[in-house]
């Protein structure tokens, strides 16, 4: 439920209304980064990503690590994969 | 030191293991500790990892109430069923909110019955679905704890600015300092401290945290999530016993800021407001642990929109989940573990959840404990 996993940025697509798209793992879908609005994080930079929010920047290297460990919890990580697959947001 | 080799550094794992094993060193007969992990993530990361065997024998880890499913009551579960089986209702909820069992079957089985269930990844899908279905009315079954509260603050904030009428949250957001207290409160259990949530704190920061020490005398340290971060904290629990402090720390810096994310809490005081009291499953009625939609945002709030049945349901009689939640219990020592409860056929909460204890340790723990016994018998 809390499970957060590394996204990198790859595009702001609506400064306004605070939407990014990430790339995790090869998957990139729409996420709002109004948790991080006072420090808007730009193209390229790593972002925890929970439930389709990021919820805190973290640095490449750090990211980097995350994800390999999250990879290894194995069917946890590829439902949460799956998920945000799955979402399309407003 | 098997399990060793799956972490991010085995070197520095062996050296961490080498540090609790001086740490924990017995200076008075039988000198035991146990240390309470808030939050299912580090439950699942323990059990995966098999931390629990790496440990010194008298370095023990009990697993506490951070299961946002596992702690909903039945009652809820039953109110979000009713909601799923109105005609005009979509029910939207996330993924390990569907097998949750309330008195008559879950969510699964309200869909199978033809009710509207979907799950959805993020609270921002079930508002688009909304948009999607104008003549439906959509609602967003709201779960967790402060890690996930601000992402439906957000949402109902952005459902106002696009105007959408036919979207509501029936919340059941909780809070997680009420369950720290009222396990420390209880006299069940002694703990030597605390291993806090991680990424609860990315939102709230470490300093909610304070009365632990303070007021109960127990150090507490914001954990991470991998192996690595749960052995450190415990290392840093153990060092603070050793050197006759007792403090809040923060293992989980690299993400964790002190202050937490003032834009969160921001939000979550915007859209939100304290219940005098919840139910939560297992700890009872505790006050002011549970979050409600402000009068500001009463036309998105469901439990304002209907009338909801809102029966309070008593857990199953075999089921200890409660006893579990609290860190009385171990999984295994359940009276219906394994057996008449199982991941697939799961009679409590903390079977459904992969963060629940009893799904955690049936999934992972149970061939490591099976392991240590048959070794230690030979």
């Amino acid at each position: 439920m809390c499970l957060g996993i590394p996204g990198r940025i790859v595009e702001i697509t609506d400064r306004a209304n605070c939407l990014a798209k990430v790339d995790v793992s090869g998957v990139q879908r729409t996420i709002s980064v109004r948790l991080l609005e006072r420090d808007f994080p730009a193209v390229d930079e790593w972002v925890l990503v929970h439930v389709g929010f990021a919820m805190a920047r973290i640095d490449e290297k750090e990211a980097l690590l995350t994800l390999d460990a999250v990879q290894k919890m194995g069917e946890s990580y590829q439902d949460e994969i799956d998920a945000l697959d799955s979402s399309s947001i407003v | 030191m098997r399990f060793v080799d799956e972490f991010r550094d085995p070197a520095a794992a062996r050296a961490l293991l080498g540090a609790i094993g001086r740490l924990a060193e017995p200076r008075s007969e039988g000198e035991h500790f146990k240390f309470m992990e808030v939050c299912g993530g580090h439950t699942h990361t323990i059990y995966r990892h098999g931390i629990e065997h790496l440990l010194p024998g008298n370095v023990e880890l009990v697993h506490g109430p951070g299961c946002p499913v596992c702690v909903i009551p039945m009652g809820r579960v039953d109110d979000a069923i009713w909601l799923a089986e109105q005609p005009e209702v979509i029910l939207t909820c996330f993924g390990d909110m569907m097998r949750v069992p309330g008195s008559n079957g879950s969510l699964l089985d309200a869909r199978a019955r033809g009710g509207d269930v979907r799950f959805v990844y993020s609270p921002l899908d079930a508002l688009k679905i909304a948009v999607d279905n104008p003549d439906r009315q959509v609602v967003f079954y709201a779960i967790g704890f402060e890690t996930t509260a601000p992402s439906t603050a957000v949402t109902l904030v952005r459902a106002r600015e696009l105007g959408v009428r036919n979207f509501s949250v029936f919340c059941n957001h909780v809070t997680i300092v009420p369950p720290i207290k009222a396990i420390l409160d209880s006299p069940d259990l002694r703990l030597s401290g605390f291993l806090g949530p991680g990424h609860v704190s990315t939102v709230v920061g470490t300093t909610p945290y304070r009365f632990v020490p303070e007021v109960y005398r127990k150090p507490l340290v914001v954990a991470g999530f991998e192996p690595l971060d749960i052995l450190a904290s415990v290392a840093m629990l153990l060092t603070q016993i050793r050197e006759g402090r007792c403090e809040v720390e923060n293992q989980y810096s690299r993400v964790v800021d002190e202050h937490g994310n003032p834009a969160a809490l921001e939000l979550l005081g915007r859209v939100f407001t304290l219940r005098p009291h919840f139910e939560w499953r297992g700890l009872g009625f505790i006050s002011q642990s549970a979050l409600a939609i402000r009068e500001e945002f009463a036309e998105f709030d469901a439990e304002r929109r209907v009338d909801l049945p809102g029966v309070r349901v008593a857990d199953p009689k075999a089921c200890q989940c409660g006893e579990v939640l609290k860190g009385v219990l171990k999984p295994w020592e359940c009276k219906v573990f394994g057996t008449a409860c199982t991941p697939e056929t799961p009679i409590g909460t903390c079977m459904v959840s992969p963060e629940g204890a009893c799904a955690a340790y049936y999934n992972f723990g149970r061939m490591h404990r099976d392991a240590a016994q048959l070794v230690g018998q030979g």
